[in-house]
């Protein structure tokens, strides 16, 4: 499998190293209920087909990358670092 | 039917005409005492124990494909009990003693093999975290014993002790560790669940769960809707799927396991062996093949298979630590679907909804578990109490902070 970072190009995914969910971008207020907390660190929709989540281009340009791709094909749908989307880095 | 050797001989003199099928293949009534959903290894020893331990007969046990046909049909079979932390400690002890009595237990042969576990280390720090390992095991009554170099030698005198790279300095050894047949382990379960009037029925994917008021009612599946007031969710590798059929998230993610198989040789390898310096384990099936496996995937999916680079990943560490497999020829690979829970440990536990019940979340350490699985999940659907041995596994251990990470590693999905 290969991502294409949007600054290096086309890498292995050796490069690359997984998070998790882009549930991580969603990050709940500093008093938000316990609830909330639990579902931002541990609950997952987790779906068998399309997903977003997210990627560390450790081996090239650090980047945070939120990479859409089918859990089932492993085909990737986009790749875009997460300081470019609005609002800048989570 | 009961087996026996008696059995064999009479029918191999009669043409072996006798043999009738293992378990009936009936239609879906309209309503059961309670639903298993999954006719897996858990599933159908969730079944045997509810039918066996709670004298619950009217039950049922709905698979979506063929019994089996998940990652009880493709694993590495392992049998282990060597956990270290209270909560898992006690539930794989329970397990590995229904392993001990599960032929006579099921009239049935899983082939089960008490061949002994050989967890390599290769440093002073390793060997201190396995002392403490072993000391673990053996305060829940298992057994462990540590080898020193000279020990692993004289078991395992294939491995390459002359390198420099990753010294073998000793080994913990678990001689009641072994392997046993995974398919066998399913059929079994299913023939005793069936001779006590269980219904197996395949070929029956649920499609719906039904909840009024804060209740299960039943299911909606392929081959129509079928009531129970109890329901257990027995999906691993699909329960996000099916829990949000009740509306549910789960603390899971899905992630790939690859493990491969060689073709079949002499009897070379006699024990299980794990090496302490790559994640890799191997041991040789009874047709011959070597079986081994490695690390994840390391990243969320459903495509049962997996990358080259974890391939490489394996073949090597196997090469490094035994380098006389490195001419028998691969024959097969396979990456199964693993529910990575945050914490690395299953969930056997009641949900939100009264009635529905879940066990899910067994990592990549499920085959082991199945009898212990389905002996406590049986408990907790027929009393609404959690047994004993799986009181810990917690659907909500996340949020309260009472988690069973056993690596150590932190609670995230993407660290075991």
């Amino acid at each position: 499998m290969r991502l294409t970072c949007p600054l290096c190009g086309a890498r292995d995914r050796r490069e690359f190293t997984y998070y998790g969910a882009e549930d991580y971008l969603n990050r709940p207020a500093p008093d938000a209920p316990p609830q909330a907390w639990d579902d931002y660190l541990h609950n997952r929709d987790n779906p068998a087909g399309v997903t977003r989540d997210l990627w560390y281009h450790d081996m090239g340009c650090s980047s945070w990358l939120l990479v859409t791709r089918n859990t089932v094909t492993h085909e990737i749908l986009a790749v875009e670092a997460v300081a470019d989307r609005k609002g800048g880095a989570a | 039917m009961r087996y026996s050797g008696l059995r064999v001989i009479t029918e191999g003199l009669f043409g072996n005409k006798g043999w009738k099928p293992a378990w009936r293949d009936p239609a879906p009534k309209a309503e059961y005492d309670a639903i298993i959903i999954g006719g897996g290894g858990h599933g159908l020893s969730t079944a045997y124990y509810l039918a066996k331990n709670h004298g619950m007969t009217n039950i049922a046990v709905l698979e979506k494909g063929y019994l089996g046909s998940g990652n009880i049909g493709r694993n590495t079979t392992i049998v282990r009990a060597n956990y270290f932390l209270p909560g898992n400690s006690e539930f794989y002890s329970h397990s590995m003693k229904l392993w001990e009595g599960l032929e006579l237990d099921l009239n049935y042969n899983v082939m089960h093999s008490q061949r002994g576990l050989i967890n390599l280390f290769h440093s002073d720090g390793q060997r201190d975290a396995f002392v403490r390992r072993g000391n673990s095991m053996i305060n829940q009554g298992d057994d462990a014993i540590l080898l020193d170099r000279e020990g692993v030698r004289e078991m395992l005198p294939y491995l390459d002790f002359e390198q420099t790279r990753f010294p073998i300095y000793g080994g913990l050894y678990h001689p009641r560790g072994g392997t046993a047949r995974h398919d066998a382990v399913a059929w079994g379960y299913a023939r005793g669940a069936d001779r006590r009037g269980v219904d197996l029925i395949q070929n029956c994917e649920v499609t719906g769960i039904d909840i009024e008021g804060g209740r299960v009612t039943g299911v909606q599946t392929t081959r129509g809707a079928i009531k129970a007031k109890k329901v257990g969710m027995v999906v691993a590798g699909r329960s996000s799927q099916v829990a949000a059929m009740a509306g549910m998230r789960l603390p899971i993610e899905s992630h790939i396991l690859q493990a491969f198989v060689t073709e079949g040789l002499k009897p070379v390898i006699d024990h299980v062996v794990s090496f302490g310096m790559g994640h890799f384990y191997i041991s040789q099936s009874d047709k011959g093949g070597l079986v081994f496996g490695g690390d994840l995937d390391f990243y969320a999916s459903y495509a049962s298979r997996g990358n080259l680079p974890m391939v490489e990943h394996v073949m090597e560490a196997g090469m490094t630590l035994m380098p006389m497999i490195g001419r028998a020829k691969v024959l097969r690979s396979w990456g199964g679907i693993m529910d990575m829970s945050p914490d690395g440990s299953p969930i056997i536990d009641k949900t939100h909804i009264d009635g529905l019940f879940v066990d899910c979340g067994w990592n990549y350490g499920g085959f082991k578990a199945v009898p212990a699985s389905g002996f406590c999940m049986a408990h907790l659907m027929a009393t609404g109490e959690s047994h004993p041995v799986a009181a810990r596994f917690t659907l909500n251990r996340f949020a309260t902070g009472h988690i069973l990470d056993e690596e150590g590693t932190g609670s995230q999905h993407n660290l075991h």
